[in-house]
């Protein structure tokens, strides 16, 4: 049966996305850290589906057509944002901090 | 036999994607996310999930990722440059945040399902037989899940008309 491999894969796969949001600082990485997270959840779908039924499959698409929006709105943001500022870094994306 | 494949697959998805969050050049990250995209690709294979794989080739590895190289090279941060990786401390805190995650995670690999509400085993090939390997999927999403599946249509449309206003300079 390999829904607990499966399920330990995912596990890391989704700590190593966490991980990257937090220690990186540029825009675009942390977005493929994010893209990374919902991959770690596919999978642990995917896995389910086998022993719950389709369903779990079903959603997969969803999370799919979720993660295009998300990458295709992303993406425009930080190109806004590099206009103005000429960088991708979230150091300098500070304007609501005070001082 | 397929344990060892799954290992085998599950092993390159868990190092390229410790690869893809550690490398300076953002191009790197994105060519190590794709080999942990079709490393992905192979364990829903393994899975029982063929029309998933397609897809995830299609459109993670093929449309997304492209999306991101291509937002990478128009903005030209392929040069080197100051690594964007925090410092010692950031890193730490990091470390320790996913590793606390993994330990709070971790009971999850030793899930077992109550036979009440799983399929009988074999049932998913079965289906698969029956009703051919996409249209297993298609049946559940166009018929249980058609409402979502409209809703997805109307998110992607709001998603497109929002990239244009957001990414063109004069409306």
């Amino acid at each position: 049966m390999l829904l607990s491999p499966a399920l330990a894969i995912s596990a890391v796969l989704f700590t190593l996305g966490v991980a990257g949001v937090l220690f990186r600082r540029n825009a675009i990485v942390i977005f493929m850290c994010v893209e990374l997270m919902l991959n770690a959840v596919n999978l642990t779908f995917v896995a389910l589906a086998q022993s719950l039924g389709l369903g779990g499959q079903v959603f997969v698409f969803f999370v799919m057509a979720v993660a295009a929006a998300e990458a295709a709105v992303g993406l425009a943001i930080i190109l806004a944002v590099y206009r103005h500022k000429q960088s991708v870094s979230l150091q300098n994306m500070n304007l609501l901090k005070d001082g | 036999m397929t344990l060892t494949f799954f290992w085998i697959f599950g092993a390159i998805a868990m190092g390229s994607a410790l690869l893809c969050i550690t490398r300076k050049n953002p191009i790197a990250c994105a060519l190590w996310l794709v080999v942990t995209l079709f490393a992905l690709a192979a364990l829903f294979v393994l899975l029982d999930a063929q029309f998933i794989a397609a897809l995830q080739v299609l459109v993670y590895a093929g449309a997304i990722m492209v999306l991101f190289l291509f937002v990478i090279m128009l903005l030209n941060l392929g040069r080197p440059g100051p690594s964007d990786i925090k410092g010692p401390l950031g890193l730490g805190v990091a470390v320790l945040l996913g590793a606390a995650l993994l330990f709070l995670l971790q009971p999850m690999t030793r899930t077992t399902l109550r036979s009440a509400i799983t399929l009988p085993p074999g049932s998913v090939p079965a289906l698969q037989q029956e009703q051919g390997i996409v249209g297993s999927v298609a049946n559940p999403l166009f018929g249980a899940y058609l409402i979502p599946f409209e809703i997805a249509s109307v998110l992607l449309l709001a998603a497109i008309v929002g990239a244009v206003v957001l990414a063109k300079r004069k409306l």
